[in-house]
């Protein structure tokens, strides 16, 4: 029974811990740093309520003109801008970035960055998405592959690649 | 992150009592049963400042008269202050502000002007708009809300001025101030980031450095601004006056 009791203990343990998020167990996502202030409400409120603030701010600025909102995107890169180990500023694109770090985890893709700016203002973010974008498919593999194919049934015609394969065997 | 959870306040009390502070309104309260109050927001001056005003209508006056036809600073600046460009592709490109060449076939006369949303005050964009997306303030500026914008691009073919583009391609290095992205239809805002932050658009701004200021900036509510003066004393007309859509936008002397 005290066995038992052990081992439930270290169960209910561990997931309390791993709920706390930052136990550094490598089973929860490992959020950034932020600089400034902690907000007043405190972390695990702003993670359940981010996406009302936002969303209730959004309309208010969008539609009534209120700028002088409590929660805005530009406000949440002030704190919350991650720079990745090169120094720049990590971009939506880019899995380091502070909104990805969770979303990821919990695998919400969130639209925001279709159309905002994911760092604070006077980053150019054009180099920083080049150096995230992959890499050019090779030649023949990628769009142009139907070309490719056709260069190579010509420089090879049919009748001798049979010709080759009949060999071989 | 470092938060000490021991001194969390209470949350939703804490929201809620900055919102009203933030918001400067003082706030009358009316329980009508537990839990269902009513509030009236009664305004200052200073509250009334940071937000659309319905009790004002932004507008433009422009002179074609004092217009350069080889100026294009209104342009520029417009692209420089929300962050668009030629991209080489005339047909999809975005124009949220155009130079104008107009000629009189009878006269010969040539005069070129600036083209933007005419800010309607019966705007046919906003009633094709199927979501909702395209809307006007209270004060008399129509804008695009990109977050319910589906891109359907009726609000595009419903203008009579062809103030509104679509965006073909992917963006970043946008401005804070204004967003866009694919798959939206955006147009002149009248800067409205700079209007609610008491600031002049920055064609307006940029005409007006130029020393030729063909573009005048104001309230079309109050009798006493420069712009509502001059409309009222001199003639000036509308674009497209048949449609009977009252722009915000007129012009002088064309």
């Amino acid at each position: 029974m005290a066995r038992i009791l052990l081992i439930l203990t270290l169960v209910f343990g561990m997931a309390g811990a791993g709920t706390a998020g930052e136990d550094g167990s490598g089973l929860w996502p490992d959020i950034p740093k932020a600089t400034g202030e902690p907000h007043p409400e405190g972390n695990e409120w702003w993670r359940k309520n981010h996406p009302k603030l936002l969303l209730h701010d959004r309309d208010l600025t969008m539609r009534q003109g209120e700028r002088q909102v409590q929660a805005s995107l530009k406000s949440c890169f002030e704190c919350h801008a991650v720079k990745d180990e090169a120094g720049n500023y990590a971009t939506y694109e880019n899995g380091q970035n502070f909104c990805r770090v969770c979303h990821d985890f919990v695998a919400v893709k969130v639209d925001c960055f279709m159309c905002h700016r994911s760092t604070p203002d006077g980053v150019d973010e054009s180099a920083l998405e080049a150096f995230t974008t992959p890499p050019a498919m090779p030649k023949g593999r990628g769009p142009d592959s139907i070309i490719a194919y056709l260069e190579r049934l010509e420089r090879v015609p049919l009748a001798s690649a049979d010709a080759g394969t009949e060999a071989g065997q | 992150m470092s938060c000490d959870r021991s001194d969390k306040p209470e949350r939703g009390a804490e929201l809620s009592r900055r919102d009203l502070l933030r918001s400067g309104a003082a706030v009358a309260t009316l329980t009508l049963a537990p839990g269902v109050t009513l509030m009236a927001f009664g305004g200052s001056p200073a509250d009334a400042a940071g937000r659309a005003d319905a009790g004002k209508r932004w507008g433009l006056l422009i002179d074609v008269s004092r217009c350069d036809p080889d100026c294009d600073a209104c342009v520029t600046a417009c692209q420089v202050e929300n962050g668009w460009k030629d991209e080489g592709n005339p047909e999809t490109d975005a124009q949220w502000i155009r130079k104008v060449t107009l000629k009189n076939r009878d006269t010969g006369r040539k005069v070129s002007m600036p083209v933007m949303c005419q800010h309607c005050e019966k705007p046919p964009c906003v009633d094709v708009c199927p979501t909702g997306a395209s809307f006007k303030r209270v004060d008399g500026i129509v804008l695009v809300d990109k977050h319910i914008c589906i891109g359907c691009r009726y609000c595009m073919m419903a203008c009579p001025f062809k103030a509104r583009s679509f965006i073909h391609e992917k963006h970043v290095n946008q401005k804070s101030w204004a967003p866009r992205g694919k798959g939206t239809v955006e147009s002149c805002t009248l800067c409205v980031h700079r209007v609610d932050t008491g600031r002049i658009p920055a064609c307006v701004e940029a005409c007006e450095a130029t020393g030729n200021r063909a573009i005048i900036f104001g309230d079309l509510k109050d009798p006493n601004s420069e712009i509502s003066k001059r409309v009222a004393e001199y003639s000036s007309i509308a674009l497209r006056a048949d449609l009977d859509l009252n722009p915000g936008v007129r012009y002088s002397n064309l």
